[in-house]
């Protein structure tokens, strides 16, 4: 993973998808033996999967939040994850990048495969890992310290020390991530001082700086304005031309606007997926409907 | 009738709130008194002997060439060597029982003793430090083991004020530096240790001006009561500001009591100063971080 240059997204497509496609195939075939509605469209259209997940529980304790979740999310996409609260959307996007390691006690079932290597296996570097799946919280938290240390974070535990390195990988992420103009003349300056909406595309920029292929965001606009939030999604349907995107949110026109497919979940269980279009305009689960319906959630 | 016993009820209690507002306003009035006489009466018969020669001279039969010298040297000596020896070791047990240690049995076990230690009587240290500083590790009566005593003696301090240092850093800084790919040991050394620091440092500070009023504890493990040569390595022996205080109330001589008097304004001097320097840095710093 560090062999390239973490700041090079069109590389890096490059090399995912003339990379290990045979190591893709290999990921478990059963997908969906237990429940026929379970099905990524992109990937049975034939495009390879990014993200293979199998028969997934996920356990805080004695309490399982996540049951036999299976989940194939392809390349260069958005994925929405919707649901009502406490259906364990955001639990498993924080199996993807094992951050619910975290957490005492927890457990997992099944597995995770990206690009063919299971993350939950032994073999698997956790710190490694994460920087190839980004993560953005619900609540932006930037470090207590200027906007060019917060992007250059990554970069920097990852063990890049030249300063001219640094710089352009700043750059780069922060114009990713459409913040760029706004503090070019002021990256000494202390990211707190930023806007709600400024914070979060600065924790964009600083999960885009570690080269990551995967971007996982949990709720990313639930706590900033209207604006905000408008320029947030336009941001996510830039960057899925170079990233893969799973995206939990609360707000269906949200899922409706950014992601190609939807995943609703329900009760720790994944009750449908498919195309966007299709999940909302033609569900096929009287739950999936009733959720989109607003009749409940 | 009974709207005239709600009127007499409400009047009472009324009565009873403002009675208790003046009772507290008493007591700390009381308090303030009592301290403002202790000072008073310090400053009118000390400020009189204090002068440059009292800062520079050396301890002396005589009341008016007497010093605090050597006893402020070796209080210096004293308070540096143990805030490096506690330092490290509290943030240590700090870091480890807040960042590493699993909710579990050993964990509870050395928090426990920890708040337990801060409970033991100083003199107790004292005597631990004799028998095992002084005569078992043979380092003697020097002020490296009267600073290995006053360690253990303010360790419980420290580490519990790092430890509540660490945990008011929020879990979201953790989670956004490990989800960086950070490794523990990086987000503890580059988000979460600076972030603490300010607290650590007050906490510290705190914990050492303790030490620096104590001489139950450097009695037992062999402060000179007097020394006419300050200390100039680890190694030496020493005197510190309240043993000279306490020597110097001990003095049939009258004048002395207002040497002791000069002696106590000078050690609250630099108590005072210690303190500003902790309320300073969490003023300066604590403000700049704000979640």
């Amino acid at each position: 993973m560090t062999d390239h240059h973490p700041n090079a997204p069109l590389e890096l497509t490059r090399a995912t998808s003339n990379g290990p496609l045979a190591e893709q195939v290999q990921a478990p075939e059963d997908l969906d033996r237990h429940d026929g509605n379970v099905a990524a469209p992109a990937v049975e259209r034939g495009q390879a999967s990014m993200i293979t997940v199998s028969d997934l529980s996920f356990y805080y304790g004695a309490v399982q939040a996540l049951t036999d979740v299976s989940m194939r999310i392809p390349p260069r996409n958005v994925t929405a994850l919707i649901g009502p609260s406490g259906c364990g959307k955001s639990t498993f996007l924080r199996c993807i990048n094992r951050m619910n390691d975290l957490i005492e006690e927890s457990r997992v079932e099944g597995s995770i495969h990206i690009e063919g290597q299971d993350i939950y296996s032994p073999q698997t570097d956790v710190v490694e890992l994460r920087k190839r799946v980004g993560m953005v919280f619900q609540k932006s938290n930037p470090f207590p310290k200027s906007i060019f240390d917060n992007v250059a974070y990554g970069p920097r535990v990852a063990g890049i020390r030249s300063r001219t390195a640094l710089e352009e990988i700043v750059e780069s992420s922060l114009f990713q991530a459409a913040l760029w103009d706004e503090v070019k003349d002021r990256l000494d300056a202390s990211a707190l001082k930023l806007s709600g909406g400024q914070q979060q595309r600065l924790c964009i920029a600083r999960a885009l700086a570690t080269g990551p292929e995967v971007l996982l965001m949990d709720e990313p606009a639930s706590a900033l304005d209207p604006a905000s939030t408008a320029r947030i999604e336009d941001l996510v349907s830039e960057l899925k031309e170079h990233y893969t995107i799973v995206i939990v949110t609360h707000n269906m026109h949200q899922a409706a606007r950014v992601s190609d497919q939807t995943a609703f979940f329900f009760e720790g269980r994944l009750f449908e997926m498919s195309e966007t279009a299709e999940l909302f305009t033609n569900p096929k689960q009287k739950k999936t409907e009733d959720y989109i319906g607003g009749r409940f959630g | 009738m009974s709207e005239q016993s709600a009127v007499r009820r409400q009047r009472r209690k009324r009565l009873a709130a403002r009675s208790f507002e003046w009772l507290c306003l008493t007591a700390t009035f009381l308090c303030i008194i009592v301290l403002a006489a202790l000072l008073s009466g310090i400053i009118y018969r000390g400020a009189g002997w204090l002068s440059i020669e009292f800062l520079t001279n050396g301890p002396s039969r005589f009341p008016d060439q007497s010093g605090v010298k050597a006893a402020l040297i070796g209080s210096v000596w004293l308070i540096g060597l143990t805030a490096l020896i506690s330092v490290p070791l509290g943030t240590g047990a700090a870091i480890y029982l807040e960042e590493y240690a699993r909710p579990g049995i050993l964990r509870q076990f050395i928090q426990t003793n920890v708040s337990n230690l801060a409970g033991v009587p100083s003199i107790v240290y004292g005597i631990l430090g004799l028998g095992l500083f002084v005569r078992t590790l043979a380092i003697g009566d020097t002020v490296l083991a009267g600073a290995l005593t006053m360690s253990l003696l303010i360790l419980p301090v420290v580490i519990v004020a790092a430890q509540e240092a660490l945990r008011a850093v929020p879990d979201s800084i953790r989670h956004a530096s490990l989800a960086l790919g950070a490794t523990r040991w990086q987000t503890i050394q580059h988000q979460v240790l600076p972030a603490a620091l300010p607290g650590i440092s007050t906490g510290t500070i705190l914990a050492l001006s303790r030490a620096l009023g104590e001489a139950a504890p450097l009695i037992a493990v062999g402060a000179l009561a007097f020394v006419s040569r300050y200390p100039l390595g680890p190694m030496d022996k020493y005197t510190v500001l309240p043993i000279q205080i306490f020597n110097w109330t001990g003095k049939p001589q009258h004048d002395f009591q207002n040497v002791a008097a000069a002696g106590i304004i000078v050690l609250l001097g630099v108590l005072l100063c210690m303190n500003a320097l902790a309320v300073f840095i969490r003023y300066r710093y604590g403000k700049q971080i704000r979640w």
